[in-house]
């Protein structure tokens, strides 16, 4: 690899080319976290936030308010709705897996002049707005909707089943949304792998069943970690799926964070709220996801 | 594995008109072959020849159209990959690239169910075969390309198949390594005993390391044999061409006797020295190899028979040997190996008249 990149790229050339994306991500993330970090402690008073420092008569006071820390962890609805929210991430993520994974397999593995057709029609939802494909599955799901007409007609049901603003409405919802992409990364891992490798298997005596865990599954798993990060990550955030999907019961703390900023307009608990999740989901994440693939990374560079 | 001669040992693995057609195009046409139990087989033809083919179909990836592979009196070839007594080694080797070294010889061994203390004893063994010890606990990309290969043969032995299959076993590695793993390669098959297959392009190695070798074009077997006489008597104008370089004449047929027959050509007529009891009048081509004429710059004695009158065209000198393209006064082009036996022996220059002569033992006439 390194032999084929030019040699400018050596030099300043490639600083410039990674810096100024890098550079640019580090600037609009971390300046708008910093902004909500400084609000999570501070007092309000009114509108007005109070300044973090302050100078008087030659004395030089600094200021935190962690009230709205303590309050997070004293009401239970918090760590619930955190629970929640992680709870049915890691589902969204194991559904798109389960879904993904073998959509990906047959997607790899079918002639490979089909492919770039299979790959456009997985990213063909993205070519209509992200809202009216969530407001369409209202359409669908409602009482009156799609589905239920179907099994009425059916004479499957005798009444129609409630499937609206409610834990499966939600589900599906969200991995209808993130499934392509669990797709796109598994499938870009399994489509470079080396076929003669499952010959080799079978050819030491391997069952077609026993390959498939042992060397495909085995060498896809940077694949499936890549995939499984940009579901769970985004997902554990997620606030219009939940918002025009889920019910009352289901508890995402992305709805917890749009009801302190906008119902409450309690912006210091607000973004105590949106702080915590950074700190205690997103960078354990961001840890176990750099260490993964740098070992999966180490396995199967050659 | 001992190379007791048992009975039916001279057909341990027998292929019997064995055929797979893609798209009604026959890759392999009604190949018939035996092989000897711990003979090593060479299965030399250009890309497209169909070698692969009947190679993979020995190994079971490919399902025959017809014929039958019967391996120790066993009819084998409907059985699954993965239910043969067959191992093969990969071109470019097919490791594991998520598996160290051990795991990659081991992981046959586990999946035949293999109890621990043994899958360890025979790993151990196979390192020490192919000299691996120190690299025991390494992933392939942290190998070189010639102790990937050895990998590859150990995790291809470790099951102590009955047939080793090889494709391409030297095509990765470049040319000085090459050279020296083709005599290590067929010291350590030989020294486990088993019998082997392998498929290659190169020449070279076909006839450096296989017992005997077969040449292969367009789904067919040309000919079968050892490779001095592949070499030295070439079934057809295919194979004569297909081995080394030649010159080939065409020309007829106007004596025949047992011992020796005469063909005219339009580049002069050779005295050959075996029959071929063919008709009068036929039409043959003399073979010729480059190194078996000598040049001389004095008019031969007798110039009746197999010389050949012309003037150097080119010459090439490899340091072994120099070679002389000959334009002859029949607008042929003659090539001619002459072996640097003296440090100081003066190479004919460019444009020299030169006569080219031959032994009557030195050609084959072949007849189609």
């Amino acid at each position: 690899m390194r032999a084929s990149t030019p040699r400018w790229l050596h030099g300043w050339g490639r600083r410039v080319v990674i810096g100024v994306p890098f550079l640019f991500l580090v600037l609009f993330f971390s300046a708008p976290f910093l902004v909500v970090l400084r609000i999570s402690v501070s007092e309000a008073v009114g509108v007005r936030f109070m300044d973090l420092l302050t100078w008087d008569d030659g004395t030089l006071t600094l200021r935190l308010k962690f009230a709205n820390y303590l309050f997070l962890t004293s009401d239970p609805v918090y760590i619930l709705t955190y629970l929640s929210s992680i709870g049915f991430a890691l589902l969204n993520t194991l559904i798109c897996l389960a879904i993904g994974y073998p959509f990906a397999y047959f997607m790899a593995r079918s002639p490979a002049p089909w492919r770039p057709a299979l790959l456009m029609l997985v990213s063909l939802p993205f070519w209509t707005s992200y809202l009216l494909r969530i407001y369409a599955w209202k359409g669908l799901l409602d009482d009156s909707g799609v589905v239920n007409n179907v099994l009425l007609w059916l004479h499957l049901i005798d009444a129609p089943v409630r499937m609206m603003h409610t834990p499966f409405s939600m589900m599906v919802g969200m991995v209808y949304t993130y499934l392509p992409f669990m797709i796109l990364p598994v499938y870009a891992n399994l489509v470079k792998m080396d076929l003669r490798l499952v010959e080799a298997a079978a050819d030491l005596g391997s069952t077609p069943f026993r390959t498939f865990w042992l060397v495909t599954v085995a060498l896809s798993v940077p694949g499936i970690i890549a995939g499984s990060m940009l579901v769970l990550i985004p997902s554990i955030g997620e606030y219009v799926i939940p918002e025009l999907l889920g019910g009352p019961s289901t508890l995402m703390i992305g709805r917890v964070l749009w009801d302190e900023f906008f119902k409450n307009i309690d912006w210091s608990m607000a973004s105590a709220v949106a702080v915590s999740m950074v700190v205690l989901i997103l960078i354990p994440l961001a840890v176990f996801n750099h260490y993964q693939t740098r070992g999966a990374g180490r396995g199967s560079g050659a | 594995m001992p190379n007791s001669a048992a009975p039916g040992d001279a057909d341990f693995l027998r292929v019997e008109r064995l055929t797979k057609r893609f798209d009604e195009v026959a890759a392999v046409d009604e190949v018939s072959l035996s092989i000897a139990r711990g003979e090593i087989f060479a299965l030399l033809g250009s890309s497209g020849s169909g070698k692969s083919t009947l190679l993979r179909m020995l190994a079971g990836f490919e399902t025959p159209s017809a014929g039958s592979i019967i391996l120790e009196g066993v009819e084998i070839s409907k059985l699954r990959p993965y239910e043969r007594p067959i191992n093969m080694m990969f071109q470019s080797y097919a490791l594991f690239p998520h598996l160290t070294v051990t795991e990659n010889i081991a992981f046959g061994l586990k999946r035949h169910g293999w109890a621990r203390e043994r899958v360890t004893g025979q790993v151990d063994k196979m390192l020490a075969l192919v000299q691996l010890k120190p690299y025991a606990r390494r992933k392939p990309h942290q190998l070189s390309g010639g102790q990937q290969q050895r990998v590859a043969l150990a995790r291809s032995l470790a099951l102590e198949p009955k047939l080793l299959l090889l494709d391409e076993p030297l095509a990765a590695l470049d040319r000085k390594l090459r050279e020296q793993t083709q005599f290590e390669l067929s010291n350590i098959i030989k020294k486990v005993g088993v019998t082997c297959v392998m498929v290659t392009h190169d020449q070279e190695e076909a006839m450096t390391m296989a017992d005997r070798m077969a040449v292969m074009s367009s789904g067919q077997l040309l000919q079968v044999g050892r490779p001095n006489e592949i070499y030295e008597t070439p079934s057809c104008r295919f194979v004569a061409d297909f081995i080394g370089n030649v010159n080939l004449f065409d020309g007829t047929l106007e004596q025949d006797e047992i011992d020796h027959c005469v063909i005219g050509t339009p580049h002069g007529r050779f005295y050959v020295g075996h029959g071929i009891t063919g008709v009068l009048g036929q039409a043959v081509t003399v073979a010729l190899r480059p190194e078996k004429i000598e040049l001389q710059q004095q008019a031969p004695s007798d110039m009746d028979y197999n010389c050949l009158h012309g003037r150097v065209a080119e010459r090439a000198y490899f340091g072994a040997s120099s070679l002389y393209r000959i334009g002859l006064d029949s607008g042929m082009v003659l090539q001619v190996s002459v072996p640097s036996t003296e440090r100081h022996a003066g190479l004919i220059a460019v444009g020299s008249e030169v006569y080219a002569t031959c032994a009557p033992d030195s050609m084959v006439v072949l007849t189609q």
